[in-house]
């Protein structure tokens, strides 16, 4: 079999599909019977008033059908070694392959190009890192955005840590890149690699990537572009060096990222040796997992400007009745320059792990930047960096399952759990 | 250097408490009175700003003393 045959399948089940689903259910039946509670069953037990509506895609999306049967799929087919050389192994390889062609094919880049990592994590940790490495003999600064997601920053500070340096750059009131203080900062001596997410994956603030890939290919810097909320649902800009990506942002299974280091780039792996996925990445991957991540987000892609259509006009209509229903309430973000699936809003005097709380027992899963939500009970870098309310903070992000609906039980049922909240803490009249 | 009129001591208060602190005290003095809200929660360093900003309120700084930091409101209005 050609890889471009396997390829071709990826979009459909690879194994046997009557299988799928009474496995799936017959797995669920144990469980039940095992005690564990799954959403549906805490739903009947009577601690919510109705189906659960999930809102936090920005963190994982549920997966796509495309997933579920593409993985179950290849657990039957793929889970030899890719390395070894004997039938099941070049099975395995051969799906390995049509899994990096067909993302490649999706991202437009080279299939050489793109290696699967253990996460997006991972995946951003080995583009700061390696960036950093392939060009230390130019300098040992980094420079990012105020705004980067958590991976690139604790990689910053490992480069730190090692005697490197950093220049975060600020951003405006609502979230965008401050574009004459890039230009100036990746002109400064010794900068080694600059680092900038496509979009903000906590106020949904788009940033200008091509503007600050020219100030970058200006001065010779490569650009890495942290695109775990934009791949597989809005075109990616060109001009970057390095892209990232995360699987289950897009509705992939969790476990599975992309490093994509384009051809010319100076990037040396910051990793202990090893021959897998170019030398870029170490250890084996999860096969059956990477084969999903590619059917999926090619799904996703076909789909995306389909979705974007219909999400962005959901995110509009929050951003609005929010701003109109809940009092003394800050919707943070662009207005207009803003991802189509994501809204953050900030509630004055409001407990945001209280809030959060109170959503969950009604059924509503968002997640929030708030100090107090957070495991290091710090405020959000990225609502820090904007100056804005950081307490009483949700961030809702919205996924192909998401129905108008789901919005409208959302915006109807929010403005009383903030005004019981607030009257709790008897903070109505201030 | 500007000498508050009052000291609201919110340390060991997380947020919202010290903003809410400085939301019930503030309407109580007259207009152009300054008052510090010591509070060792970081998220105070940005919702104390944001607040003023939300409310016409005047955030006149951050300082930083022996007790920690203090965040500086002058009542406008």
């Amino acid at each position: 079999m050609t890889g471009l045959t396997v390829v071709g399948s990826l979009s459909a089940p690879i194994g046997g599909i009557m299988a799928i689903p009474a496995r799936y259910v017959g797995f669920r039946e144990r469980e039940e019977r095992a005690g564990v509670a799954s959403p549906a069953v805490a739903n009947r037990r009577g601690t919510v008033s109705a189906s659960p509506v999930y809102l936090d895609a920005a963190t994982a999306a549920p997966p796509h059908p495309v997933t579920r049967q593409a993985l179950l799929a290849a657990l039957d087919d793929g889970w030899a070694d890719p390395a070894r050389l004997y039938g099941q192994a070049r099975r395995a390889r051969q799906l390995l392959d049509a899994a990096r062609e067909a993302a490649a094919a999706t991202l437009g880049v080279r299939a050489d190009e793109l290696s699967f990592t253990p996460s997006g994590t991972a995946a951003a940790h080995s583009a700061v890192l390696g960036g950093l490495l392939g060009r230390r003999r130019v300098g040992r600064v980094l420079v990012h955005s105020a705004i980067e997601h958590s991976a690139v920053l604790h990689a910053a500070e490992k480069h730190v840590a090692e005697g490197g340096s950093v220049g975060p750059v600020p951003v405006d009131r609502l979230g965008r890149l401050d574009l004459p203080a890039w230009s100036a900062a990746v002109r400064a001596p010794g900068v080694a690699l600059a680092a900038l997410i496509a979009a903000s994956h906590e106020v949904g603030t788009v940033q200008p990537v091509a503007e600050a890939a020219e100030a970058c290919a200006e001065v010779g810097v490569p650009l890495f572009v942290d695109g775990a909320q934009v791949v597989g649902r809005v075109p990616v800009p060109a001009g970057w060096s390095v892209l990232t990506a995360s699987a289950h942002k897009w509705g992939g299974p969790p476990g599975v990222g992309l490093l994509v280091v384009r051809k010319g780039t100076r990037w040396e792996s910051p990793w202990p040796a090893d021959e897998r996925e170019s030398g870029r990445t170490p250890g084996v991957v999860n096969l059956p997992a990477v084969v999903a991540a590619a059917a999926s987000l090619r799904a996703a892609a076909a789909d995306a400007a389909a979705e974007a259509a219909r999400l962005a006009p959901l995110v509009d209509r929050i951003r609005a009745r929010v701003a109109a229903d809940v009092p003394d309430v800050e919707v943070v973000g662009d207005p207009d320059r803003r991802l189509p699936h994501l809204v953050t809003f900030s509630c004055l005097y409001v407990d945001g792990e209280a809030l959060l709380h109170a959503l969950d027992r009604r059924g509503f899963a968002v997640s929030s930047g708030s100090s107090c939500t957070s495991s290091t009970l710090r405020p959000s870098h990225v609502l820090e960096a904007m100056g804005v309310l950081s307490h009483g903070n949700v961030r809702v992000s919205l996924h192909r399952e998401t129905t108008e609906a789901d919005v409208e039980r959302f915006l109807a049922e929010l403005p009383g759990v903030v005004a019981e909240l607030r009257a709790e803490a008897g903070v109505t009249a201030l | 250097m500007t000498f508050p009129d009052e000291v609201l001591d919110c340390r060991g208060q997380r947020c919202p408490l010290p903003v809410i602190a400085a939301a019930r005290r503030l309407p109580e003095l007259p207009v152009g009175s300054v008052v510090r809200v010591l509070a060792d929660d970081p998220a105070a360093a940005v919702d104390i700003p944001a607040w003023c900003r939300m409310r016409g309120q005047e955030f006149l700084g951050t300082v930083t003393g022996a007790d920690g930091p203090g965040y500086d409101v002058r009542r406008r209005h």
